[in-house]
């Protein structure tokens, strides 16, 4: 039996989906990108392929997406991560009609038609506000970990304003809060605000159709997660491995010969 | 003005310009293109074009004190100086040459290192860094007389033509343009018609010559008679394949924005207009494979124009139709020489940069009716926040309007700095993959 292989080389992480031919997902993996796009891109998929019990020798067909998409030497065709987040994200959730994608490096929206077309998108400017990294960065300053930030932000008792959109600039106001002995839960809460604030101006030029589905490593927060829905007035579909979503839909794509 | 300066002004014109550019014509090594398969033969018109432009460049080097000159900008209305012989030098279009030789950041950078924010127009900041350092690929420009600034385009000229006055110690004409909102009114008219007039005095002054009504009056239809040309060159680009690309038109713009109004830019585009429409009749395409039809919306990325040529063009995709190239044509045809200074009021009063949105939006649609458009490539520029403004709307409602799909590439004009190559790479690919699915 013919096996399929996505693979999304993002900046913070990249991840593998192999799938069998009726598009049932059998092994994953996500790995950190590290300094060598191709390197974890190639650990990645052993990882993935290891876990689904597939030998290379019987992928079908390969494709790569994400920013170092240009980096999978053996991938049989590049897919941008915008028609990938799409597809993946419709092939779990049939009735999505928008993607809200905050990844490591960008954000982007995604507007897609009933048969997870892209219609229309939108990403964030040349800049690392309303990103992972943003996070990453505020997490590592206040010391917790990525993981930690959704949960204790939950324990806010009130709300503080993070003025800055600006990382850089951002990252001077936590430290002057932190000198002000702010709770680390109320300064979390208000980072997840700004990062929410900064997608949801992308969310609003874009116009929300049908239901969301959240992907990229920053869904797994359930601060954002909460914040992006009460802005929404609706609850949005998280997979329980948002990161995977691209990869997943370049594999789908690898199903369909490489069209996207 | 010195005999001298005129005397050596006119041999440079008629004799030296042309020598010594055939000259360095001869002395550079005649390397034939690389042929590029995605495209058609190239316009034969633009050997002439280039020495129009090189000319023009060439010989401001020797128009101060032969004749008065003045930095202009784009949308001001130039034929009232043409009147009395004025030299025009447009630092806008300056701006774009740096921007297309990668002078973009070294000069803005100038500009900055004197205090100058990096948020501001970089048409602006290159200008001004240019006064700073000198440094231009056009050789050497000419010290203005005159400064000569609508804000029909923006308010930023504003204060950029005031810094230019202060540094060059020179008078500062504006021409001031009232925002149109709805509907142009008979006061909005008057109000800037009485503005003309009221310049002639110190043009007068500066000049050293008198107004003569019937020469304007012939300057004024000439530069309708241009426009209209111009207008009809755009036009045949309505027809499949589409003789010229949009980048072409980029180039092909610069004698109707800087030489508006004299002889030589009209009988440019007749030339130009002979030869698309001969393309037309035989069926020659600017890209060889035309199965897209685009249209391109803001100031060009004046340091990307190959790269995206090429880009577009392999995937035969060519770009019919452009707001800003049009905007050279559209308002034109109210200019009337039977009525210059009202007519000229309306002409540079109804620009697209200074018409609301709404006209804009309808513009657009009719464009991609009259030019079967079928996606829209939008340019927000980080310096043209004028032109910036109100493109996602517009995106949204011609995507909702006639399902046209469009991207929006965020950069700037010349400020390379402002450009990220990853970002607008995933950005155009996702858009080719939602065209060609």
């Amino acid at each position: 039996m013919p096996y399929f292989a996505g693979i999304d080389v993002g900046s913070l992480s990249s991840d593998a989906v192999i799938i069998d031919g009726d598009a049932n997902i059998l092994g994953f993996s996500v790995q950190p990108t590290g300094a060598h796009s191709t390197n974890a891109a190639e650990a990645a998929l052993a990882e993935a392929l290891d876990k689904a019990a597939v030998s290379r020798a019987d992928l079908a067909y390969i494709v790569a997406t994400g920013y170092g998409r240009v980096s999978v030497p053996f991938a049989h065709k590049r897919i941008t991560e915008i028609s990938c987040h799409g597809l993946g994200a419709h092939h779990l959730f049939p009735d999505t009609g928008t993607v809200i994608d905050i990844g490591g490096q960008d954000s982007k929206v995604i507007r897609l038609d009933k048969f997870g077309k892209v219609v229309d998108f939108s990403m964030n400017d040349k800049c690392a506000a309303g990103t992972g990294r943003f996070l990453e960065v505020m997490a590592e300053r206040l010391g917790v970990s990525l993981d930690q930030m959704g949960a204790l932000s939950q324990q806010a008792q009130r709300e503080i304003e993070i003025s800055s959109v600006c990382t850089v600039f951002a990252e001077s106001e936590v430290v002057s809060l932190i000198a002000r002995n702010q709770p680390k839960a109320e300064i979390i809460r208000g980072l997840h605000k700004a990062i929410v604030g900064r997608v949801w101006s992308m969310v609003k030029a874009l116009g929300v159709t049908g239901a969301v589905t959240m992907s990229g490593g920053v869904a797994k927060n359930q601060g954002v997660v909460k914040l992006m829905e009460a802005k929404l007035g609706q609850k949005v579909h998280i997979h329980s491995e948002p990161q995977i979503i691209g990869a997943l839909g370049a594999a789908l794509a690898a199903l369909r010969g490489g069209k996207a | 003005m010195s005999l001298t300066n005129k005397l050596q002004f006119s041999f440079m014109k008629d004799l030296g310009a042309p020598a010594l550019m055939a000259l360095n014509q001869a002395g550079k090594k005649k390397r034939p293109p690389k042929p590029n398969p995605h495209f058609g033969p190239p316009l034969k018109s633009a050997k002439r074009l280039k020495e129009i432009m090189t000319r023009h460049y060439f010989l401001a080097r020797y128009a101060r004190g032969a004749r008065p000159v003045a930095w202009v900008t784009s949308g001001a209305p130039v034929e009232l100086l043409r009147a009395f012989g004025f030299y025009t030098i447009y630092p806008e279009n300056h701006g774009a040459l740096c921007g297309a030789q990668k002078m973009g950041p070294k000069l803005c950078q100038a500009a900055e290192e004197h205090g100058y924010h990096p948020d501001l127009c970089s048409y602006a900041r290159i200008d001004l860094g240019h006064y700073f350092t000198g440094i231009t690929p056009a050789g050497r420009l000419p010290k203005p007389d005159l400064l000569f600034a609508s804000n029909n385009i923006c308010q930023t000229v504003l204060y950029w033509y005031k810094a230019l006055a202060h540094y060059h110690n020179v008078p500062l004409l504006l021409f001031d343009t009232p925002y149109n909102f709805r509907d142009i009114t008979d006061s909005d008219v008057s109000f800037m018609s009485a503005q003309l007039e009221e310049m002639i005095p110190v043009l007068e002054r500066v000049s050293g010559r008198k107004f003569v009504m019937e020469r304007f009056q012939e300057i004024v239809q000439m530069a309708h008679d241009t426009s209209a040309l111009w207008g009809q060159v755009l036009a045949t680009m309505s027809h499949r394949p589409a003789p010229m690309t949009i980048f072409d038109a980029f180039v092909h713009l610069a004698p109707v924005v800087s030489l508006r109004g004299l002889p030589v830019s009209r009988e440019y585009y007749k030339l130009l207009l002979a030869e698309l429409q001969e393309r037309v009749s035989l069926g020659i395409g600017a890209v060889t494979n035309e199965n897209k039809r685009l249209m391109w919306d803001n100031i060009a990325i004046w340091y990307k124009v190959r790269d995206y040529a090429e880009l577009f063009a392999s995937k035969g995709m060519n770009f019919v139709a452009a707001t800003y190239t049009n905007a050279w044509a559209e308002t034109i045809h109210y200019l009337d020489q039977a009525k210059p200074f009202e007519s000229m009021a309306r002409a540079y009063g109804l620009v697209i940069l200074n018409n609301n949105l709404n006209h804009r939006l309808g513009l657009m649609e009719q464009m991609i009716k009259d030019y079967q458009v079928d996606g829209l490539v939008i340019h927000s520029a980080r310096s043209c926040k004028p032109y910036s403004v109100g493109q996602y709307d517009m995106k949204r409602l011609l995507m909702e309007r006639l399902g046209v799909p469009s991207v929006v590439i965020e950069a700037d004009i010349t400020d390379s700095r402002h450009y990220s190559e990853e970002q607008a790479q995933v950005r155009l690919e996702a858009f080719f993959e939602a065209l060609e699915n």
